[in-house]
């Protein structure tokens, strides 16, 4: 039955790392196949010809690309167990918008901090502590930005969690200074089985982008 | 059934129009707010939309919905009448990709090709183009992106078969042409063609002197910067 579902990864993405959760939390057993993004393989490369790029779930044969797409063909084909999407459609739009934030802002503004320079990157940080201040306000008191439960947003959001070494290191800023309610959300994230074990570790992630950041730079 | 339904939208937007369509489809009435985005928002538009402050808003009985996909989203699961995205969920994925791709690469480089300055025309030209061909690819012979009818991705198309010819006309570029893209094409004059979709468009002589006027203003920034 395994075979039936297919996810070309790569450890450090946080896009593939959505992915990996959501199949965790909804108990699917799949292979994973790791890709050398430095040498794509034909198989990726027939999956995803738009975007050549992971992650991609492949289920009986057919590709499913695009990380929240993947999330929510997740989340309606295995429907019985853990749902991540709420069921009105408000709290859903809601979801959504959060996600959306996290794209636009986060992953953007982000690897700024961690990839760029000088003023780009003093301003990068600026940002970044102003939107994640925002997601603060947004989660209020509650454990989950869905309000008791762990979803959609929870799974959009918990990957940069191993981008945080790598913000404050390159940065040069306090995350749980400015955000303390957004790193409890996140550790208690981290205690879910299905997060811990489908996030790497923060500092190979750092020496990981740091490696990256020099080969821009190089160009 | 004493429902609110308001669109605070902005005629000439193409994000807002995505909105309007979609309640046209559905046949839901509602109320329209014309916001004054180029000159001073309402203090009702930050308030619904205070981290983006943007059009358009969706407000059903007194809630906002924001950005223009979680909209469409919202109008299908809340309005079960005309669907416009597919049930099945690997159906629904596709679709849900395709809209994903328009939005992200498809619309803002065929927009940029509009007012690039003239040294850099020629390269995001070329990559619009690459875009538009492999739009065409995902009507793969069918009428509309939909199938038979128009379903979420024409919808969202809207801003390239519309809104980009209109733009194009303006700058003398022929980059959606009937013999470059003859699918494509053939697309966008049908999807025009249809009474929902003809009635609520705004009209083309609106329109040209709208977009000349911006793609002025986009090339005068860039010069600035």
């Amino acid at each position: 039955m395994s075979d039936e579902i297919i996810l070309l990864d790569f450890w450090s993405s946080p896009f593939a790392m959505r992915v990996r959760i959501a199949l965790a939390e909804k108990g699917i057993e799949y292979e994973a196949r790791e890709e050398d993004l430095s040498n794509k393989s034909s198989l990726l490369l027939k999956m995803n010809p738009v975007h050549k790029q992971i992650p991609v779930l492949i289920h009986k044969g057919r590709p499913v690309c695009e990380s929240l797409i993947i999330v929510q063909y997740i989340d309606e084909v295995w429907s019985h167990k853990s749902p991540l999407l709420p069921s009105h459609p408000y709290h859903r739009a809601n979801a959504r918008f959060w996600a959306d934030f996290v794209d636009k802002k986060i992953y953007p503004i982000g690897k700024l901090v961690w990839g760029a320079t000088g003023e780009v990157q003093e301003a990068a940080k600026k940002e970044l502590i102003e939107s994640m201040k925002v997601l603060e306000g947004e989660l209020g008191d509650n454990p989950y930005f869905g309000g008791e439960s762990f979803g959609f947003t929870d799974v959009a959001l918990i990957p940069f969690y191993t981008w945080f070494y790598s913000l404050e290191t390159c940065g040069d800023f306090s995350i749980i200074a400015n955000c303390p309610n957004l790193v409890a959300w996140a550790k208690r994230c981290m205690q879910r089985e299905s997060v811990s074990k489908s996030l790497p570790d923060q500092y190979k992630v750092y020496c990981f982008l740091m490696e990256l950041k020099k080969k821009f730079e190089a160009k | 059934m004493g429902e609110e339904v308001k669109v605070f939208g902005y005629w000439a937007s193409p994000y807002s129009y995505r909105a309007e369509l979609a309640l046209k489809l559905k046949g839901v009435s509602y109320e329209y707010i014309n916001e004054d985005i180029f000159g001073n928002k309402s203090d009702l538009l930050l308030k619904y939309n205070p981290i983006h402050k943007k059009v358009p808003v969706l407000l059903h009985n007194g809630k906002p919905i924001v950005e223009s996909l979680v909209i469409l989203e919202y109008i299908e699961e809340t309005w079960k009448q005309n669907p416009y995205l597919p049930q099945d969920p690997y159906d629904k994925a596709t679709a849900r990709f395709w809209i994903k791709f328009i939005d992200e690469k498809c619309f803002p480089t065929l927009w940029l090709a509009a007012w690039s300055p003239e040294n850099e025309r020629e390269k995001v030209t070329n990559e619009a183009c690459e875009y538009l061909k492999t739009l065409e690819s995902a009507l793969n012979g069918k009428k509309f992106f939909g199938g038979e009818t128009i379903g979420m991705v024409d919808i969202v198309a809207s801003s390239v078969g519309y809104f980009i010819r209109v733009t194009q006309e303006i700058m003398g570029l022929n980059l959606l042409s009937a013999d470059k893209f003859p699918q494509l094409f053939q697309w966008s004059e049908d999807f025009a063609n249809c009474s929902i979709v003809k009635e609520s468009l705004p009209p083309r002589d609106k329109l040209l002197p709208f977009v000349k006027g911006l793609i002025a203003k986009y090339q005068q920034d860039n010069a600035k910067a």
